[in-house]
C-alpha cells in the first residue's frame, strides 16, 4: 500500500515556475507556483490537458529540466543530486530501447554507466526481465518484439538500478486499449512488489484513478495544480475495482476538477498533440 | 467487462501470434540477387556497346594477338577515330595482353605484374584509409563536443577538399620526402573528408530521448560518447567508409605517381601511357585493375556493413 500520510515526503517541491523563452522574444510560462509533496512508496498521477505542463513537472523532479523558479528536494537533497545518486528511473511514452542492443543488454544499459560488474549485470538483467515477464525473450533484438514488449523492457530498465524514484511520462499512451490495461495491472504489481515510488504521466482518467494513491490535476496557461484527489480504492486492484460505485464516483470527481480548471481531456486516454507540444517546449 | 482468464486467453493468443510472426521471419538474411545480376547485365552491356563500335567504325578486326600483316576477319563499314584501335583497343585484345608478358622478355604476365603492383598500392591506400578515418572520426567527435571549434575549423575541413589534389600532392611529397609516407599522407588526406562530414551527422543522430534517458543514469559526457554517440553512429560511419575506400585508392595512385614510387598502379599508368602508342592494352588492363581494386575495397567494407548491422533494424516509436 502506499506511504502513509505523516511519513516524510520524498519529493518536496516547492513554489516552482518554469517560464520557456519562446522564439520571438515571448515566453511561455509552463509552470506557475507548483508545490507538491510525495510520500515514499506512493504512486501519483499527474492529469490535465494538453500543454499544461505535466510532462514538463516530471522532467523538473528528474533534473532533465532546470526550474526558473523555487526548489525540488528529493530525500532532502537537490534533483540534481539525486539525479547523480541515480534515485531515478525514467520511462517514456516510447520505448526508446537501443536497437543495436538485445532485449538483455538494454536492460543491462544502466548497470553498465553505473559501472557493476558482469556477474551481477547479467544476473539483474535475468531478474528484470522475468519480473516483466519477458524471461524468454533475453536474446531478441527490440525489433522483434511487440509494441507493449518492447515498453515492458522500457520499465525493466528503469528497474534494473533500483531506483527509489520511477518518472513515467504516459508510458502507455502509445498502446492500445487491452494492452494499456493489461500493464497497467503489471505496473501495480512490480509497484507492490518494488516498494517504489512512481509519478506517472497520463491522459487518461481511468488509467489514473485505477493506478494512482493521489491523482494531481493540473490545467493549462499557466500550467498549475488545480487539484489533489485522494484516491481511496481498496487494493489490491483488479478489474473488479473498476465496477465499483466508487471508482466511478473518483473517475467524475476527477474529471470535474480538470473541467473546472479549464481543460479538455479525453477519458478513453487517447494520447493527441500535446505529447508534441510538451516535448517542443522541453526540446 | 473483460472478465480475467478470457484476457488472460487474449494475452496468450497474441504471444503466440507474436512468436510465429517471429519464427516467420528468416534468421539468415536471403542473398539478394536481383543487384549482382543487374551488375553483371551492366557489364555485359557496355561490352556490347564496346564492340559494337568497333563492329560499326573500327580499325580492319584481326585474330586476338595477331600482327598488322595477319589476315583481315572483319571490315567495319565506317572509320571512327575515337573507335580504332589506338583509342579503343578490342576487349579481346586487352583480356590477351594481360596473359602476356609485361615486357619484352619478362618473366611475369601484365596480369600477374598488375596484381603484384594493385596490392602494393592496396597497402599504401588501406594504411591512408585507416589513419583517415581515425582522424575523421577524431575530428568529427571533437567537434560535436565544441560548438566553438565546429564553427571554426569545419570551413577549413571544407576548403582542403576544394584544392585540387593533383596541387597539393607535389607538395606533401617534398614535405615529407619521397616514399610510401608521403603516398600514405595523401592518401588519408582524401579519406579523412567523407568520414568528418558523415560523423559529424552520425555522432548527433541519436534519439534525443536516449540522451535524457542517459543522463537520468547519470551518464559522462565519455558514457553518452560509447554507449549511445559511437553506436548510434555506426550506419553513417560505414556511408563514409565506402566512400572513402575508393578514394583511398585514388590517393594512393595518384601519390605513387608523384612521389615517384617505382611499384603500384600509379608508377605502372604512368609508364603505360607513355608507351601508350606502341602498347593500348596495357593501360586500359591496367585502368581495369585499378578499378577492380577500388571495386574490391568497396565490397571489403559493404561486407564488413553487412555484418555489424545484421542484427540492427530500427524501431519507430
Amino acid at each position: 500500500m502506499a506511504g502513509s500520510a505523516d511519513s516524510a515526503p520524498i519529493v518536496h517541491i516547492s513554489g516552482v515556475d518554469k517560464v520557456f523563452a519562446g522564439r520571438e522574444g515571448g515566453r511561455t510560462t509552463a509552470l506557475s507556483a507548483i508545490d507538491l509533496d510525495i510520500r515514499p512508496g506512493e504512486f501519483v498521477s499527474l492529469i490535465g490537458p494538453s500543454g499544461c505542463g505535466k510532462s514538463t513537472l516530471l522532467r523538473v523532479i528528474g533534473d532533465l529540466v532546470q526550474p526558473t523558479r523555487g526548489s525540488v528536494q528529493v530525500n532532502g537533497k537537490s534533483a540534481e543530486q539525486a539525479r547523480r545518486d541515480r534515485d531515478y528511473g525514467m520511462v517514456f511514452q516510447a520505448p526508446v530501447l537501443f536497437d543495436w542492443r538485445s532485449v538483455e543488454d538494454n536492460v543491462k544499459l544502466p548497470l553498465e554507466i553505473l559501472g557493476k560488474d558482469k556477474a551481477w549485470r547479467a544476473k539483474r538483467a535475468k531478474e528484470m526481465l522475468e519480473l516483466v515477464e519477458l524471461g524468454e525473450f533475453t536474446k531478441h533484438m527490440p525489433y522483434q518484439l511487440s509494441g507493449g514488449m518492447q515498453q515492458r523492457v522500457a520499465i525493466a530498465r528503469a528497474l534494473s538500478f533500483e531506483p527509489r524514484i520511477l518518472l513515467m511520462d504516459e508510458p502507455f499512451g502509445a498502446l492500445d486499449e487491452m494492452t494499456r490495461e493489461r500493464m497497467n495491472d503489471e505496473v501495480l504489481r512490480i509497484w507492490g512488489q518494488t516498494g517504489t515510488t512512481v509519478v506517472f504521466v497520463t491522459h487518461s482518467i481511468p488509467e489514473a484513478v485505477y493506478l494512482s494513491s493521489r491523482v494531481v490535476v493540473m490545467s493549462a496557461r499557466p500550467g498549475r495544480i488545480t487539484r489533489v484527489v485522494d484516491i481511496d480504492l481498496p487494493r489490491p486492484r483488479s478489474d473488479a475495482s473498476r465496477e465499483t460505485p466508487r471508482y466511478f464516483e473518483l473517475i467524475t470527481e476527477v474529471r470535474e476538477a480538470l473541467r473546472a480548471g479549464g481543460g479538455d481531456v479525453d477519458d478513453a486516454g487517447t494520447p493527441s498533440a500535446a505529447r508534441t507540444l510538451a516535448e517542443g517546449a522541453v526540446g | 467487462m473483460t472478465a480475467g482468464p478470457a484476457r488472460n486467453e487474449i494475452h496468450l493468443l497474441e504471444r503466440e501470434l507474436e512468436l510465429e510472426l517471429e519464427a516467420a521471419q528468416p534468421r539468415i538474411p536471403r542473398l539478394k540477387l536481383r543487384r549482382p545480376v543487374a551488375f553483371v547485365l551492366l557489364v555485359a552491356l557496355i561490352l556490347v556497346a564496346w564492340e559494337g563500335a568497333k563492329l560499326l567504325g573500327g580499325t580492319p578486326w584481326h585474330a586476338p594477338g595477331a600482327g598488322p600483316g595477319a589476315p583481315v576477319i572483319w571490315n567495319p563499314p565506317f572509320r571512327w577515330t575515337f573507335a580504332n584501335d589506338l583509342n579503343l583497343p578490342h576487349v579481346w585484345n586487352i583480356a590477351y595482353a594481360m596473359g602476356q608478358p609485361f615486357q619484352r622478355g619478362a618473366d611475369e604476365t601484365l596480369l600477374q605484374y598488375l596484381v603484384f603492383a594493385a596490392l602494393y598500392t592496396w597497402r599504401e591506400a588501406a594504411l591512408g584509409f585507416l589513419l583517415g578515418s581515425l582522424l575523421g572520426l577524431g575530428l568529427a567527435t571533437f567537434f560535436v563536443h565544441s560548438r566553438l571549434a565546429e564553427r571554426a575549423f569545419v570551413p577549413y575541413v571544407i576548403a582542403s577538399q576544394t584544392v585540387p589534389i593533383i596541387a597539393l600532392a607535389p607538395l606533401i611529397v617534398f614535405a615529407m620526402g619521397q616514399g610510401v609516407l608521403a603516398v600514405v599522407v595523401i592518401a588519408t588526406y582524401l579519406t579523412f573528408f567523407p568520414v568528418t562530414i558523415a560523423m559529424l551527422r552520425g555522432l548527433r543522430s541519436f534519439d534525443p530521448r536516449a540522451l535524457e534517458l542517459l543522463r537520468s543514469y547519470g551518464a559522462s559526457r565519455s558514457g553518452v560518447y560509447t554507449k549511445l554517440r559511437l553506436p548510434a553512429s555506426v550506419p553513417y560511419l560505414f556511408t563514409a567508409l565506402k566512400i572513402a575506400a575508393t578514394a583511398s585508392i585514388v590517393g594512393a595512385i595518384i601519390g605513387e605517381d608523384t612521389g615517384a614510387i617505382q611499384q603500384g598502379l600509379g608508377r605502372v599508368i604512368t609508364t603505360f601511357n607513355q608507351y601508350y602508342a606502341t602498347g593500348p592494352e596495357k593501360l586500359w588492363a591496367a585502368i581495369f585493375i585499378a578499378a577492380l581494386l577500388g571495386v574490391t575495397f568497396f565490397l571489403i567494407v559493404r561486407l564488413t556493413e553487412i555484418v555489424a548491422l545484421r542484427n540492427r533494424q530500427s524501431i519507430d516509436a
